[in-house]
């Protein structure tokens, strides 16, 4: 079943947010159907009426009263942030010019 | 005799009886250090020579009044680079982190602190502990101490590396497929995975949310044991946190038999691909634990065999959106070259991450994506729950289960580079634990030929902790392994 193309792996890419360069595409498109030939057993796999597994957590959700308590502070939750001014993150225009 | 060549027991009993002070501890761990660091890159940071003899002298100088200790205090310590330490540099091996200092501690660290441990550094791992031998770190491989041509294992090799090349007495790693015990098999330590949910997962670095988990990597079980109890335990900020009670782990740590125990082992484990070497030494292992009163009983798990494309797909999945928020605006690396903000985000992740966690960004993106959700990221989850039911219904006949961590010994750095499949599996004895979140260690059984350690790996029920360490001491006891030590040339 699998096989994706370079066109596949452009997309795909696009929705990582990552730009490939035309020497990283046919490499990860090589690599990627090699990963996907073997992942592709698991369709050999009966798994009718199997649920999902997405956490083996075993204990019941809890919840706690949502009461304020002190968090970070302005200046240390932009400490890390490559541009920040007047307390704000600062990031390109979203739209171009 | 040189105080970094003990036990965490050991160093522990001299500081108590106040033998040895934090300064003799700090000298000498920083003399090691100056040894030995430049040939095994166990760090990735280091903490500074004046800071760490400022901590031990503040704590000696505390000693004086209380006279009290803690089980960790001033035990030199390392720490993996993707476990957040406040006001110390977390790269987690990444360009995209290279100077990210977390205003906050992980969990894991607030339960560290009040011991007064002195942390040597950050130790090294593949790029957000992605990789099964440092070579994917961007600030380059650690060594194995036992041969500096051969990875230490990931992707805590960092941390397993630094406890064998004695940089530290003990370290914490993380585990999400194998990632400590297969660094602890590759150097010859001792490397738990402790069950999903038994320690906080709140400030380490996510890569598969659903599998990671941090463990102790040591010189031997005890020490363990130790190091667990201090890690252990409920913690309201993570909601996968297991609100249940810790036992005091060292106490399983004095029985040297293994009666009454029933220890399965699984054929899959023992199929093709297993190394004669390795396969000849975790057989000798498992006639020791029947010698210690264990009874052997063969078992099947046939979904071992789609463990690994399990794993490849669930974990990426999870990845691939937990790495979603390196988009070079609240932290981490910006791209210089950032047009409107869809390029910046573009630019930034393309310059910022390195080749394998692209790749693993692509793949669970792609199983992610509509049209293959189902047939991949579905259908994988499927599996998990089969996998999961197997472990279940094996319990249900056995203890323990026993098996290698590894199907070859470590293997030579840039040797499996360029096939990332190879690479991936070598994890297939580490990743159906992590599947099913049990506990699971890795215990040194032997040497090969060319005088690499071989690891024993033994896996228990969900929070028994307890009767794996009983089982993984019992045989540390019965055999030797624990006295070889690497020799690391000038």
């Amino acid at each position: 079943m699998a096989s994706i193309t370079q066109k596949e792996v452009e997309h795909v890419a696009q929705l990582a947010r990552l730009d490939l360069t035309e020497a990283e595409k046919p490499v990860f498109a090589e690599q990627l159907n090699h990963i996907l030939a073997y992942v592709d057993q698991l369709q050999g796999v009966s798994t009718e009426g199997v649920p999902p597994t997405a956490s083996v957590v075993h204990e019941e959700p809890v919840l706690r009263e949502d009461t304020p308590r002190e968090c970070l502070s302005v200046e240390k939750a932009l400490a890390n942030a490559p541009l920040s001014h007047n307390g704000f993150f600062v990031v390109p225009n979203i739209l171009g010019k | 005799m040189s105080l970094f060549k003990l036990t965490l027991k050991e160093l522990q009993g001299k500081f108590t009886a106040g033998e040895v002070s934090a300064m003799d501890i700090a000298r000498s761990y920083l003399l090691r250090l100056s040894q030995v660091e430049s040939k095994i890159k166990a760090y990735i940071t280091l903490t500074p020579k004046d800071t760490l003899l400022q901590q031990a002298k503040a704590i000696d100088d505390g000693l004086k009044a209380w006279r009290k200790t803690q089980p960790l205090m001033a035990m030199p310590l390392g720490i993996k680079d993707n476990i957040c330490t406040e006001g110390i540099r977390t790269t987690c091996g990444s360009r995209m982190l290279e100077t990210f200092v977390p205003p906050y501690d992980a969990s894991v660290m607030g339960g560290l602190r009040p011991h007064q441990p002195l942390i040597l550094g950050k130790t090294n791992l593949d790029e957000f502990a992605m990789g099964s031998s440092t070579e994917h770190s961007a600030f380059g491989p650690s060594r194995n101490p036992w041969n500096q041509k051969y990875i230490p294992g990931g992707s805590s090799g960092g941390s397993a590396a630094a406890v064998a090349a004695d940089e530290c007495v003990a370290a914490l790693g993380s585990d999400t497929g194998g990632s400590i015990r297969q660094p602890a098999a590759c150097c010859g330590v001792v490397g738990l995975k402790p069950t999903y949910g038994r320690v906080s997962r709140y400030g380490l670095i996510a890569f598969a949310s659903s599998l990671d988990q941090i463990g102790p990597i040591t010189k031997t079980v005890t020490d363990a044991a130790i190091l667990l109890n201090a890690i252990a335990g409920f913690d309201p900020m993570d909601s996968t946190s297991a609100n249940r009670d810790v036992p005091d782990f060292t106490k399983s740590v004095k029985k040297k038999d293994v009666k009454k125990l029933i220890i399965g082992v699984p054929r899959e484990y023992f199929a093709e691909g297993l190394d004669a070497e390795v396969s000849e030494k975790v057989q000798d292992a498992i006639l020791v634990l029947q010698e210690l009163g264990g009874t052997i009983r063969e078992v099947t798990l046939p979904f071992t065999e789609q463990a690994i494309a399990t794993y490849y797909l669930v974990a990426t999945a999870e990845a691939s959106s937990n790495l979603a928020r390196y988009d070079g605006v609240k932290f981490g690396f910006r791209s210089k070259e950032s047009g409107e903000l869809a390029e910046m985000y573009r630019s930034t992740r393309s310059q910022g991450f390195g080749p394998e966690v692209k790749r693993r960004i692509m793949l669970g993106t792609y199983a992610l994506s509509a049209g293959y959700y189902d047939a991949y990221y579905g259908k994988a989850q499927a599996v998990r729950t089969l996998i999961q039911r197997e472990f279940e219904a094996v319990f249900q006949e056995v203890d323990l289960l026993v098996s290698p961590v590894m199907p070859t010994p470590a293997f030579q750095l840039g040797e499996r580079l360029d096939d990332p499949l190879q690479m991936y599996l070598s994890d297939i004895y580490t990743i159906p634990a992590s599947l099913a979140g049990l506990p699971a260690i890795s215990v040194p059984c032997g040497l090969s030929k060319l005088g690499l350690p071989i690891g024993l790996q033994l896996m228990g029920r969900p929070f028994e902790e307890a009767m794996v360490l009983r089982a993984a001491y019992a045989y540390e006891q019965a055999t030797n392994w624990r006295v070889k030590r690497p020799v690391i040339r000038s």
